[in-house]
């Protein structure tokens, strides 16, 4: 019987702490593998992580395969790099799967050079399809499906011939499925060997704070872009998320002109979100913003410009100036609320 | 110590100001009616590269891969004051994914010669994808340092560097040579230097010869221009894939392993749009509808 595909997923890790995009990650790569036949393999490197094996088999892997050395403490490039193409050398997975973080966009090309594998980055949509190219037929082939051009177009790519599959995925594009705590697995430790070379950079000292808002996680986003009109402005966008239960959100125009800090950013270039409620205040809604918001749930545009593209993808328009619109919706709300 | 830079650029369509005459009827890109720039963080890596050249003393040398036109993003690097330009360019390798770019950019910097840094922009405008920079530095063998903000130190063989994240940063040692992929935050490109512009502006690579004779007619035959530019050091270096080495197996569409399936335009709606009036009512009719719909 010919070997199980297997598609792997690069579970990202700080100090213990999963990333949220590799959990979304194992839900993707269950429904895949499961349409391939195929088994789900995550890739957990650390130092102390053997408890974490657990969350990665009941988020949808079948086998674990556990790297733990000092070597591996703090996420360093090559050290990490030098134990997944080890491991893809000797297992050739079908498919290959990382976060399109800071760090899984380190580690990923780096991989893919050292296998002369294909990636795509930054992916905001995975498929399973087949691929006629030169009078071949090419069955079950990843299809890697990202915007590209700033957020103008949407291409599909597929790695015909070469293996692993490699892509990276945009975080918060894929849902985040239950864990389901009878799912059973596998953990292989490896015992991974480093060259000195591996480990020429040292980290020396590094400072991470918290996110001033989480946009992935809320529900109600109020965004507001270059009709705010000036820094103050977002007071009003902030009241009526206030009001609201929600997270502030904010245009790429708008944080370039220095109206709110980039941690608020919602588009290509920002965090991707899907809440429940979006409204746009002042966006006029270019591609690049739209890319990361457009699977909202409901999506409520407010601006002054009736030819304002925001409006083709909003659920309900108003046309008029938000300075005005805002405080009738934070009274109308509260009358309601009452 | 004075080190050895090569810095690696590339000309974009500028993909930040795409208005509707971009956009081709059936919704892809015309890229002819785009101005084609130097890639923003390039411009960071190569700002980067002439600090170090002007603390330590050194050699920086801009790489480009791509067709004849991108001799004007070398022009450009000239007028900010590096020592030597280098166009790749090849018809074979038209359509090279990031790994068959990675590679051929690989093989012109061996060619190069001697280096102690190598500079990338973290990414380029155009695909988005901040993968050639590593996938260049593993092709070298050299260890990459990414998102970098600022060099701290360098010391003979060994570099300090700030690394930038959207959440922090992170102070990372290495050892030279390494491939550093800088980011936007690291520093204000310098403009042109109006001095360096008078003296570089003829500046040329072959093809560009017919036009160069037309503004210029008193060169009279391209020999007498190309002895005039070589003379002065204006002759662009122009190397063909062969000229540094490339398997063509492995550069150009067929060598490289991702393939463009199709490419669909950004299209944009809702079902079932409904426009409420801006006014007291209008707006307290939304806000009824949403909440009864369970939205609020």
């Amino acid at each position: 019987m010919a070997k199980q595909r297997e598609v792997w997923v690069f579970i990202e890790q700080d100090s213990g702490n999963v990333s949220p995009v590799s959990l979304e990650l194992l839900g993707k790569a269950r429904e895949l593998a499961d349409q391939l036949d195929g088994r789900v393999c995550g890739l957990l490197f650390g130092e102390g992580v053997a408890d974490r094996a657990e969350m990665v088999i009941h988020h949808g892997a079948d086998e674990v395969l556990l790297a733990q050395a000092p070597e591996l403490g703090a996420y360093r490039t090559l050290p990490y790099a030098r134990v997944a193409v080890d491991l893809v050398k000797e297992r050739e997975p079908y498919i290959f799967l990382l976060g399109a973080t800071p760090v899984g966009r380190d580690l990923a090309p780096r991989i893919a050079s050292a296998c002369w594998a294909g990636l795509t980055a930054d992916c905001t949509s995975l498929q399973i399809g087949d691929f006629e190219f030169r009078d071949e037929v090419y069955e079950d082939l990843l299809y890697q499906i990202r915007p590209a051009f700033g957020g103008n177009i949407i291409a599909t790519i597929v790695n015909p011939e070469t293996r692993p599959q490699m892509a990276s995925v945009r975080e918060g594009v894929m849902q985040m499925e239950e864990p389901d705590e009878t799912r059973q697995g596998a953990v292989t430790q490896i015992s991974p060997q480093f060259d000195p070379a591996d480990l020429v950079v040292q980290v020396l000292e590094r400072e991470m704070r918290l996110p001033c808002c989480d946009l992935k996680g809320a529900s109600v986003i109020v965004a507001g872009g270059m009709g705010v009109g000036r820094k103050e402005g977002f007071d009003l966008v902030a009241e009526l998320a206030h009001v609201l239960g929600g997270e502030v959100g904010a245009s790429r125009a708008a944080v370039d002109a220095g109206f709110i800090a980039k941690d608020h950013q919602v588009g290509q270039t920002g965090v991707t979100v899907r809440p429940r409620l979006y409204v746009a205040c002042g966006i006029s809604g270019a591609v690049q913003h739209c890319a990361g918001m457009d699977q909202s749930g409901t999506i409520v545009a407010i601006n002054s410009d009736p030819q304002a593209p925001i409006f083709q993808l909003a659920h309900y328009r108003i046309v008029g100036d938000l300075h005005e619109v805002i405080p009738q919706l934070v009274s109308a709300y509260r009358d309601t609320a009452k | 110590m004075a080190y050895n830079c090569v810095v690696l650029v590339k000309q974009v369509p500028d993909t930040a100001n795409i208005t509707g005459k971009a956009m081709k009827e059936d919704g892809t890109v015309n890229r002819a009616a785009l101005p084609a720039i130097f890639n923003p963080e390039d411009l960071n890596a190569l700002e980067m590269a002439l600090q170090v050249k002007e603390q330590y003393g050194g050699i920086v040398t801009v790489l480009t891969m791509g067709p004849p036109r991108a001799a004007e993003i070398l022009r450009e690097a000239l007028y900010r004051g590096v020592d030597r330009v280098v166009l790749l360019t090849d018809r074979k390798t038209a359509g090279s994914d990031t790994l068959a770019t990675s590679y051929a950019l690989k093989c012109a910097v061996e060619k190069i010669g001697e280096y102690d840094l190598v500079f990338c922009g973290r990414q380029a405008i155009d695909g988005d994808t901040a993968q050639v920079g590593p996938q260049v530095a593993e092709k070298l063998g050299l260890p990459q340092i990414t998102y970098a903000e600022a060099i701290e130190s360098l010391d003979g063989s060994e570099i300090v560097v700030r690394r930038a994240f959207p959440l922090g940063t992170e102070t990372v040692k290495g050892a030279l040579p390494c491939l550093l992929t800088v980011v936007e935050s690291a520093n204000e490109p310098r403009p042109p230097s109006a001095r360096r512009v008078v003296s570089n502006k003829l500046a040329a690579i072959p093809q560009e010869y017919p036009a160069l004779l037309e503004k210029w007619p008193e060169f009279e035959t391209e020999e007498k221009l190309d002895e005039y530019l070589a003379a002065r050091g204006l002759k662009i270096t122009v190397w063909s894939g062969q000229d540094v080495g490339v398997d063509y197996d492995r550069v150009g569409l067929s060598g490289s392993p991702t393939k463009v399936l199709k490419i669909d335009s950004v299209v944009l709606g809702a079902e079932g749009s409904k426009e409420f009036e801006a006014s007291e009512a209008g707006v307290s009719a939304l806000v009824r509808e949403l909440v009864e719909d369970y939205i609020l």
